[in-house]
């Protein structure tokens, strides 16, 4: 206490050149923040715009008159119908699938013990570090063996595991103190008993996380389903909006398709913002980027 | 040799002593939890197997192959490595995979790390902002990369406007060779920058307060807080940053494919490209893959590299082994 009465007068010459700081590094944060965020308002202001409002110059920012009717115009012109609800089924079985088999195998690999379990992890582990390039040419062959070339199944079944989430449930589940299975083994459970009931609860935390970015990454996947996914019917988003705007021809209708990538945007916008928390996590602990 | 000595004296194969093991997991009151082991395992194990142990082994075979898959594949040895070196079309995608590379990832971490010293700072209103900065790392590379191609246009896009206040006659970007690139790269910057910035958030909120504390009672500046307490205890945080970004931005495709299309004249085709282009446009799934080996040989020499240097320059490195 008595120190701090003695540096009194140099404190708040402190407090004033933290509030110089502050002041600059909201400044900083602001224009950064503009920058970061003007392609999207770009995105949004234009989708409203009609096609004289595009080609315009020097381009005006506000439209002169809103066209909503854009975005009804765009959703029938691509067949976005189809595409939400090819884009939702893939992402809610992935993200499902990837729930079940990781957390499952998690289980295995951090609690129960059998001979050559830590064979098997030590393969998972060396074999996540291959690139998905290199997985492309041969999956690819297999897909046409399987003869699943413009089926969802080619876009769900091979990522309906996941060697990274398998990991992280893993490394997740070694931390839940063993007692509490114990208790539930005498209890008489059963191993199934056990995972069902006391350990997939205490690992919600590392589900969400993993459901998270399972969905967005599934959601904008982009080469996989661009390779396998021929068919106009069998299309997500993403790659309706890259055909879209191959398709148009001189007068690309700049417009329709900023409108187009609007409402591709928002449901993972939601889902960011909605789980954040987790997602944050994830990457945190994991590095495993979105996108891509 | 210590094996063999050891079963030597044990008088019994190394096998042998396996087996016996495994008979042992399925007596008693192992069984049961060895066959749920196993069981809880199977669903992973088969994706697995199925879709990443066997395509890689498989991808082995194609690269040693002529196959254009309209008729079974020849068997070439290692023609397809000796096309490459006379390819120019390769040497070039290459390059640029490196242009990129060692471009996009020094600039994108440079401005991250400051955006994350900033976004350290005790203040109201923060994550609002580390949100803002995190949306476009969220945002569908596809979409993403639309709005920017727009964005870039010479004559109506938004950049070469916002130049002109300044009375800068802005360049043709995606349109021009010698711009090209490094539009892919402020793209992806732009994009990306989240993920670095939000990694080394984490480590500049990991490193206690007493540090900086003890530093300033010792009379260590702003800046000499930054070289010996700041950036030595962020270093692990830099390194894993570096690391994965780079795997990361050898593999970037979809940024490529949307806003280039890898022109003009290949100024921005990528390896990455160059194999989708070879494997699913000439549909020469031999020559594909042995790029795609190539890519992967790179990235693994890389990732080593980086192991052998983070002894040097991360703090505690060598502790976590």
């Amino acid at each position: 206490m008595a120190r701090a009465t003695k540096t009194q007068g140099s404190l708040i010459g402190q407090r004033q050149v933290k509030i110089l700081m502050d002041l600059f590094t909201y400044i900083v944060l602001a224009v950064v923040g503009i920058i970061f965020i003007m392609p999207f308002a770009w995105m949004v202001a234009n989708s409203f715009k009609d096609i004289r409002g595009i080609y315009t110059y020097p381009p005006e920012f506000i439209p002169e008159v809103w066209h909503f009717e854009n975005y009804t115009e765009a959703w029938t012109m691509t067949h976005f119908d189809a595409g939400f609800l090819n884009s939702a089924i893939v992402a809610a079985a992935v993200v499902l699938g990837q729930l079940f088999t990781a957390s499952l195998a998690g289980y295995s690999f951090a609690r129960l013990r059998y001979p050559g379990r830590d064979k098997i992890f030590l393969l998972y582990i060396s074999l996540m570090m291959v690139p998905f390039t290199v997985l492309l040419i041969p999956l690819y062959v297999q897909m046409r063996y399987f003869n699943w070339i413009s089926t969802l199944q080619a876009v769900i079944v091979p990522f309906l595991f996941t060697p990274w989430g398998t990991f992280m449930m893993r490394q997740f589940m070694v931390t839940i103190p063993r007692e509490l299975e114990d208790a539930a083994r005498i209890d008489g459970c059963g191993f199934f008993r056990t995972y069902w009931l006391i350990i997939l609860p205490l690992t919600k935390p590392a589900l969400a996380t993993l459901a998270i970015f399972t969905f967005v990454n599934t959601w904008n996947s982009f080469q996989w389903p661009l390779i396998v996914l021929g068919k106009p019917k069998v299309k997500t988003l993403p790659l309706l909006l890259a055909s879209f705007q191959n398709q148009s021809g001189m007068r690309t209708p700049w417009h329709l398709i900023m409108a187009a990538a609007t409402f591709v945007v928002i449901p993972v916008l939601i889902a960011f913002v909605v789980g954040q928390k987790y997602y944050v996590r994830g990457i945190v602990t994991s590095g495993i980027k979105g996108g891509g | 040799m210590a094996a063999a000595y050891r079963s030597g004296r044990d008088g019994q194969s190394p096998w042998a002593a396996k087996i016996r093991e495994f008979r042992l997991a399925f007596t008693g009151l192992r069984r049961e939890e060895s066959i749920a082991g196993y069981l809880f395992l199977l669903p992973n194990l088969i994706g697995f197997i199925v879709f990443m142990l066997f395509p890689i082994l498989f991808a082995f075979y194609i690269m040693l192959t002529d196959w254009s898959l309209a008729s079974a594949p020849t068997f070439i040895g290692l023609e397809n490595f000796e096309t490459m070196i006379n390819d120019r079309l390769f040497w070039k995608s290459l390059g640029n995979s490196f242009y990129y590379t060692f471009v996009a990832v020094p600039t994108g971490i440079f401005i991250a790390f400051w955006l994350a010293l900033a976004l350290n700072r005790k203040m109201r209103g923060i994550i609002f902002f580390r949100t803002v900065y995190f949306l476009p790392q969220i945002t569908l590379t596809v979409a993403a990369a639309t709005i920017w191609r727009w964005i870039y246009q010479p004559e109506i896009g938004m950049i070469n406007h916002v130049l002109e206040w300044f009375g800068i006659d802005g360049p043709k970007w995606i349109h021009d060779t010698k711009w090209a690139m490094p539009s892919v790269i402020i793209m992806s910057n732009w994009q990306g920058i989240g993920f670095a910035m939000l990694i080394l958030l984490a480590g500049l909120q990991g490193i206690p307060e007493e540090y900086y504390e003890a530093a300033s009672i010792d009379g260590a500046s702003g800046w000499q807080r930054m070289r010996y307490v700041t950036l030595p205890m962020l270093s692990p945080a830099f390194f894993f940053v570096i690391v994965t970004s780079l795997i990361g931005a050898f593999q970037a495709f979809d940024q490529f494919y949307i806003l280039t299309e890898g022109g003009p004249a290949h100024a921005t085709t990528p390896l990455t490209l160059y194999i989708f282009q070879n494997a699913f446009t000439f549909f020469k799934m031999g020559y594909g893959a042995a790029l795609a080996a190539v890519l992967f040989v790179i990235i693994l020499i890389i990732t080593i590299i980086q192991w052998h240097l983070a002894r040097r320059w991360v703090f505690g490195f060598d502790e976590d082994e």
